[in-house]
């Protein structure tokens, strides 16, 4: 080999060992835009028993679709759990409902602070069987933004929620007759 | 042509008109740049991990050798904690972090790629060196100074008690929000370390291996090993930095608010749990590939046949390589994943047995009419097939997502990985080292002894772990020091096995000592005429700088044949 032959190895060498290290390197961006991307599929698919937002209107035609597959009914189930740390109590009003799928119904959540500070919380959620995330909508939730209470102080939180008529074509929801909703909350982080 | 070495070497030394010249004890060892150093320096780093990381399985034993705590607390106060019951089950869960991280990072993974990587690569493409000689010096040294990292980590608080106690996985929340002190961040730096490492490792191999074949040598012509470390170079570069981008994102949840992994702030401790396996199952491939790649030889020079289906075991590798990058939540089957992924990642993961299988019927059909030789390799290479089919086996069964359901995290899953780890890898380790080691020391081992420490090792393994399956089957968790009463037995059984292994490696390092005291001197090529790649036209060992000449493949040489005579070169 002469040392022209040996220069062109090395420049060869530089090129290949620079698009490996690329490649490296964008394999270290795609585990960060994993987080984005992970959160974006459970949101769209209902991922993990992932909870679906819904409008007004989507709510009225879902009701308009539900009585026409019939009125069948679906049984929920409510529960709520604060994080370690949290000095508050939250529960459910009532434990369980029997809702019309399509129709959109209410539950309370109650919780009260009993840390002599004002704490700001905020709910996760999701619903089992997880295959109901998808169906499961919710059209105004607590959920939706953080909750500040004062030393003491209870509050009475509404879900306004319906489940889509469309779970009844699944074959993956056959079978399914109590979706658990539970929420769990955590103090924010700031 | 004859200065190809002069001009190659030219930037780190450039009087090397004789092959042999080697520089100073400092330089040639503490800034080496010569593969062959740097491939020694990495077996020898190994096992001194290797040493560690075994003592560390000794405790584990010793201590589950019986129901109840027994010398937990003694260590609790050696590493400097306190004595109390939360920090002898701390040290317990530092134990088992220890012997998993030193076991993949430091002893495997270096001695497998950095190890008989760096010293075989340049040999059998018939190269100089590796593309950067300086580049291969910095990953060794970024792979010692993670492993300081590691050792430095025991000894700092890590929440409970002393060292990060979070398993290999360091699942968050725990190693998060539930590991306060330093030792957590000292074993993360430690994996950034090794990882940087062996990033820069593999970018390294991938451009020796593409560029620097010798004429002649086409990618279909290369010996399976470089095959195998090529594919491995692949995952490394892909796997790695996942994760990297997860245990960085850990560092930042633990030390400067972030909420990648916290609920609170609307992160998922479960992504963790996908990123660390988008990274951990090319992980456990990275840890065999290379082993297969030995094998292949080893099983061909023994059988004094080329290997069958050549194509067939190249491209099963690189099936595996590609299949283990989408098959990561079958680790994490009992999450809450919903059946239709538990569907998928089942398939999938049953998938890889089929190129796996195309190996193991491809060794089998190699020796099916060969000229067998039970050559100390070739014992440890058969060892390794039985073995790590054992482990295929019971991996097949655990892909299963429900029966993965009742075994997961018992003691069924540490018997199945240890008998591909502990056996696979370790078995292909100490074949290749057989194989090779007269080669790189220009020494001979004893036959005899190398065969006792087979037998020995065999057994001891076999007694260690093939109880574990019954212990699994019958619900003993694992990541536990003690256990109910009526484990008690096969846990006795499999604590004796453990001494039987450390037995057998009391041979391993006698015949070491041996070869260099005592060894016979080896011969150029002393496996005869099975042995049929490059680095067997070599002296033993090797001169400093080789091939100043490059060999050149000619047209009759076919993949397995790269120094037959037929036609001149």
């Amino acid at each position: 080999m002469t040392t022209a032959a040996a220069k062109s190895l090395e420049n060869r060498n530089i090129r290949t060992g620079l698009m490996a290290f690329a490649g490296a390197v964008a394999m270290l961006g795609l585990g960060y835009a994993a987080v984005p991307l992970y959160e974006l599929f459970c949101r769209v698919t209902g991922f993990g028993g992932t909870t679906q937002r819904a409008t007004e209107g989507e709510a009225d035609l879902a009701a308009r679709m539900g009585a026409a597959a019939g009125g069948q009914q679906i049984s929920i189930r409510f529960d709520g759990t604060v994080a370690p740390g949290l000095g508050w109590d939250f529960r459910p009003e009532q434990r369980t409902d029997t809702v019309t799928i399509g129709q959109r119904d209410m539950a309370i959540y109650v919780a009260r602070n009993n840390s002599d500070r004002p704490v700001t919380g905020t709910a996760t959620f999701n619903v089992e069987p997880e295959q109901a995330g998808a169906y499961f909508n919710k059209i105004q939730c607590f959920c939706f933004t953080e909750q500040t209470l004062q030393p003491g102080q209870e509050v009475r939180m509404p879900v306004l929620y319906f489940v889509d008529p469309k779970a009844l074509d699944d074959a993956n929801m056959e079978g399914v007759e109590q979706i658990t909703l539970s929420y769990t909350f955590h103090e924010a982080k700031k | 042509m004859a200065t190809t070495a002069d001009n190659f070497q030219a930037h780190t030394d450039d009087h090397a008109h004789d092959a042999d010249h080697k520089p100073g004890f400092f330089a040639r060892w503490f800034m080496s740049t010569n593969h062959k150093d740097i491939g020694t320096l990495y077996l020898i780093f190994a096992i001194f991990a290797g040493i560690i990381g075994g003592a560390i399985s000794g405790i584990m034993r010793m201590e589950l050798a019986e129901p109840g705590i027994q010398y937990l607390q003694w260590w609790a106060e050696f590493m400097g904690g306190n004595a109390d019951f939360d920090t002898s089950l701390h040290m317990w869960n530092v134990f088992i972090t220890a012997h998993g991280l030193i076991m993949v990072f430091f002893m495997v993974m270096p001695a497998m790629i950095g190890g008989f990587g760096n010293w075989f690569v340049p040999l059998m493409i018939g190269a100089p060196d590796m593309a950067f000689p300086r580049m291969n010096n910095i990953s060794f040294w970024l792979t010692v100074a993670g492993f300081c990292s590691l050792l430095f980590s025991l000894f700092v608080p890590g929440g409970t008690g002393p060292g990060a106690g979070v398993g290999w996985t360091v699942y968050a929340p725990l190693s998060t929000t539930g590991s306060t002190g330093p030792a957590v961040d000292f074993a993360i730096f430690s994996l950034h370390l090794a990882g940087a490492g062996s990033i820069l490792g593999a970018t390294n191999f991938i451009t020796t291996i593409f560029n620097m074949r010798a004429p002649g040598m086409t990618l279909h012509k290369m010996p399976l090993f470089v095959w195998s470390v090529l594919v491995t170079a692949f995952l490394l570069l892909l796997a790695l930095p996942v994760l990297a981008a997860a245990i960085t994102m850990l560092l930042t949840d633990r030390n400067f608010g972030t909420t990648f992994f916290d609920p609170a702030g609307g992160g998922d401790p479960i992504l963790y749990q996908h990123l660390f396996w988008f990274f951990g199952h090319p992980e456990v491939y990275i840890m065999i590939l290379p082993g297969f790649g030995m094998i292949s030889q080893i099983v061909a020079t023994f059988s004094r046949k080329p290997v069958f289906g050549y194509l067939g075991m190249a491209y099963a590798m690189v099936a595996i390589g590609v299949v283990g990058f989408v098959v990561w939540a079958h680790h994490m089957y009992t999450v809450g994943l919903d059946v239709n992924t538990k569907m998928y990642f089942t398939a999938a993961t049953m998938v890889i047995a089929v190129p796996t299988g195309v190996k193991i019927f491809s060794w089998i059909a190699t020796m099916w009419g060969g000229s067998i030789e039970f050559k100390s390799p070739m014992v440890w290479a058969l060892g390794f097939i039985f073995l790590f089919t054992v482990g295929g086996v019971t991996g097949v069964y655990l892909a299963n997502g429900g029966v993965d359901d009742v075994v997961h995290d018992t003691y069924f899953v540490v018997a199945h990985f240890h008998y591909v780890l502990s056996m696979g890898a370790v078995f292909s380790m100490f074949a290749g080292f057989y194989y090779w080691f007269p080669k790189m020391s220009g020494r001979w081992h004893s036959e005899l002894l190398s065969h006792i420490h087979f037998w020995l090792f065999f057994i001891g393994v076999n007694v260690i772990f093939f109880p574990q399956h019954f212990l699994g089957l019958q619900g003993m968790p694992r990541r536990y020091p003690d256990y109910a009463e009526a484990y008690t037995f096969w846990n006795e059984i499999s604590s004796l096995g453990y001494h039987i292994m450390a037995l057998s490696m009391v041979f391993f390092f006698i015949n070491i000592i041996y070869a260099f005291v005592a060894g016979k001197k080896a011969e150029d090529n002393y496996w005869g005429e099975g042995a049929t790649t490059l680095e067997w036209s070599l002296s033993s060992p090797p001169p400093f700088h080789q091939f100043s000449e490059l060999p050149v493949i000619e047209e009759h040489h076919d993949h397995h044949d790269h120094i037959g005579t037929a036609k001149p070169a």
